[in-house]
């Protein structure tokens, strides 16, 4: 090896980031979001932790024994069961006087429905756990059926559009303010599409003693039907729609909100996707739903005041977050 | 010095000689007092442990299983409606060969509801994967909580400690609860072989395919089966300690040369052995004790059988429209004597019903028979209302 080619190989290590807990090699789809969002938590968690994981999709696509991508102590019991379990480890480790975080991380199944119960018992409880829910807005593993985190009119196996039916009937589930309600120390929301603004609220909640809860959209290529390459995109529409508002929230409090720019219409948003491909169909009902989807990403960025004082054309990657009190680290 | 003690206090206090780090449970009759106990030895200081009060069973088993996996020695309770909730727990705790010492105070199952003893939970989970040890008496119940985590920890085998709700748990014997250091001589601290380490990363609870699943199957059974081993050395163990000995696997009874037995399981024993006293025309007969149901100690039951000529298996459970449930395991498994003896299998005091002393000339009544089907033989069938009966 030449002194050049060294020289660059440590200038490249440098470069990379210190730690990730999931190597490469698993089995994702490609485009996974949930699988580039377990990446960006564990870089921020780095490696003194464990994490206790539902079933789900992250569950199987990183553990095909005898092989598995994890490079942290992991723990897959049942579905719903992730905040329990981390409840445990939380314990044991307070009794052996162990200063390692727990983290739980749970699909939108794991913790807006099957796990819901759980997850409230960790946090009454006060465990010193950071949840994660990797939000992709269906049951992915068993092959995309509704969730009560399925946003509303999204078509899905078991909430297929037909002449009947535009999709889910229902609205997402808001998990977040039910979450709010436990006086919860620390929350937030995050996107795959703003790695930096993601690892900060990683490292926020883990300077945390007690519970707190991470809502990460992790876009699902397969589940949503739009190209791998689009992940990042859509997912960043989300967010410029209002349809996916990134907060924090201190005790129940927004206390941060990242500022919509330029409002995107919701239609930029559902195009590329397979799932609100019957919302594009020439009828009134249709343009009924595109309607209530837009009143609902116009209430969203209302309810959070998302609304940025003067419009630009780049968003900012979270940099100018607007921060109303709180006492936030990091 | 034995002193009066309700059973679930004294299951309490065992638990806690064991020195638990972490203890979760969520209440249900008749197990109650049991973590009622171990919550007032640590809020009297009595008991350094983190006692954690979940929100239902499926959590309170999911919480000691992650305690366990993380290193700490750990403990749950339940019955009943409570073992159904937390049955896909037991079995991912079982598979996962994590460590772990649970109470089952045995009730019936709903519905009709009924809060009182048979044995129906334990059994609803007989395939879960853990070892599942009944016991005849309080006394009985205090020392196998303190051999079962030797048990569990040595084999990485869960244990599932059983006893008779109300009649163990919330009556009063005399018992002898043993000292501090003698259960710690017997009892070293806490180490699990697979702990949750972030200097040794390992991923625990993998998907496995078909490749190999029959294979970790079958080493799940192998070591389910190894536990026989460790249940007679901590047996035999403790009674070189303490004096007290319950068998191992199981213990004979009565009269041991007798050519009639009967084999039950729990506190019904100490009735038939009661019995054998009022009736003394009926006091030649062999009471197995059947103390481990998982592993179902086969080798033992058929030395214990020899000579037999009529073998009443008596049950607290029910597999509705089923050939019961203990009887089939124990004729499958006499099938190897050369002359295994007529079994008959019936079952008696479900929900609660009580089994007067009486039962035992009704059981030994059929020996010499030819075994019938499976039946339940305290029936009353004209205390039930008869429909239309107002017409
Ligand atoms: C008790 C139980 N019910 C159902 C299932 C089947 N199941 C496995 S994963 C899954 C859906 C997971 O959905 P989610 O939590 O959103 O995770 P995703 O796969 O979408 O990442 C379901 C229904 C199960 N494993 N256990
Ligand atoms: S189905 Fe969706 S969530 Fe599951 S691995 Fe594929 S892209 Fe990821
Ligand atoms: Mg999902």
């Amino acid at each position: 090896m030449t002194e050049a080619q060294t020289v660059r190989i440590e200038h490249l290590r440098r470069r990379q980031p210190r730690f990730s807990g999931l190597a490469p090699g698993h089995r994702a789809c490609q485009g996974c979001g949930q699988a580039l969002a377990a990446r960006l938590v564990t870089e921020a968690t780095g490696p003194d932790v464990a994490v206790t994981n539902a079933t789900g999709c992250l569950e199987i696509f990183t553990t095909p024994w005898p092989e598995s991508s994890w490079r942290v102590p992991w723990l897959h019991s049942l579905f719903e069961n992730a905040a329990a379990v981390a409840s445990g480890v939380e314990a044991a480790w307070r009794m052996q006087g162990r200063e390692s975080k727990v983290l739980a991380f749970a699909g939108d199944g794991g913790t807006f429905d099957i796990g819901l119960q759980a997850l409230s018992g960790m946090v009454e409880r006060d465990h010193d756990v950071l949840f994660v829910c990797y939000d992709n807005e269906a049951y992915m593993n068993t092959g995309i059926q509704r969730s009560s985190s399925t946003p509303h009119a999204a078509a899905t196996t078991t909430s297929p559009a037909g002449s009947e039916r535009m999709g889910k009937r229902h609205l997402k589930k808001d998990i977040l303010g039910i979450i709010a309600a436990h006086n919860m120390p620390y929350a937030a929301t995050a996107s795959v599409a703003y790695p930096s603004d993601l690892r900060t609220k990683v490292r926020r909640a883990m300077a945390v003693k007690g519970p707190t809860f991470l809502q990460i959209y992790a876009p699902c290529p397969l589940g949503w039907a739009h190209g791998g390459e689009l992940s990042i995109e859509v997912a960043r529409l989300a967010v410029q729609t209002g349809i996916f508002p990134l907060i924090e929230m201190e005790r129940g409090r927004v206390i941060g909100v990242m500022p919509v720019r330029e409002q995107r219409p919701v239609t930029d948003f559902l195009r590329p996707q397979g799932r609100f491909a019957h919302l594009f169909e020439d009828h009134a009902r249709a343009r009924e739903e595109l309607a209530h989807l837009q009143a609902l990403a116009d209430h969203n960025i209302e309810r959070y005041g998302l609304a940025g004082e003067a419009p630009q054309r780049f968003d900012s990657e979270g940099a100018d977050t607007v921060h109303r009190g709180g006492v936030r680290r990091g | 010095m034995p002193r009066a003690l309700e059973g679930s206090q004294a299951v309490a206090r065992a638990v806690g000689l064991c020195r638990p780090q972490v203890v979760s449970a969520y209440p249900i009759t008749p197990q109650t007092h049991i973590v009622e106990g171990i919550s007032r030895l640590v809020a009297d200081g009595a008991l350094h442990c983190e006692y954690i009060s979940v929100e239902s069973e499926f959590s309170a088993a999911s919480v000691a299983l992650g305690a366990a996996a993380a290193g700490s020695r750990a403990y749950t309770a339940s019955a009943s409606q409570g073992i159904l909730l937390m049955s896909e727990v037991l079995y991912n705790i079982a598979g996962l060969r994590v460590p772990l010492v649970m109470t089952c105070a045995n009730r019936a199952l709903s519905a009709p509801v009924s809060i009182w003893n048979d044995q129906q939970d334990a059994m609803a989970v007989r395939d879960a994967g853990w070892v599942q040890l009944f016991c005849a008496d309080i006394q009985e119940a205090v020392d196998t909580h303190i051999q079962a985590f030797r048990i569990a920890e040595r084999t990485e085998v869960p244990v599932m400690v059983c006893m008779d709700g109300f009649t163990l748990t919330h009556t009063l014997e005399p018992v002898e609860l043993p000292e501090q250091q003698q259960v710690d001589d017997f009892l070293p601290p806490f180490h699990f072989s697979r702990t949750l380490d972030p200097s040794r990363p390992l991923s625990m609870g993998t998907l496995v395919s078909p490749d190999y699943f029959s294979e970790v199957r079958h080493t799940q059974h192998e070591a389910v089966l190894a536990t026989a081993t460790e249940i007679e050395s901590a047996d035999r163990d403790w009674e070189a300690a303490t004096g007290r000995g319950y068998g191992g696997l199981l213990q004979v009874r009565g009269d041991p040369g007798a050519v009639t037995g009967i084999l039950a399981l729990g506190g019904v024993l100490g009735t038939l052995e009661d019995a054998r006293d009022e009736y003394p025309e009926c006091s030649a007969v062999r009471l197995i004790k059947l103390r481990s149901f998982r592993p179902f100690p086969v080798d033992a039951l058929l030395r214990a059988c020899e000579g037999l000529e009529d073998l009443i298996v008596l049950e607290r459970a029910l597999s509705p429209g089923g050939p019961g449930i203990l009887w089939p395991e124990v004729r499958a498994s006499l099938c190897e004597m050369e002359r295994p003896p007529r079994v008959h299998g019936v079952a008696a005091g479900l929900g609660g019903r009580d089994i007067p002393l009486s039962i035992l000339p009704r059981l030994l009544s059929l020996s010499g028979n030819p075994p019938g089907r499976f039946r339940i033989i305290d029936l009353e069938p004209e205390r039930l209302p008869r429909e239309g009966a107002h017409d």
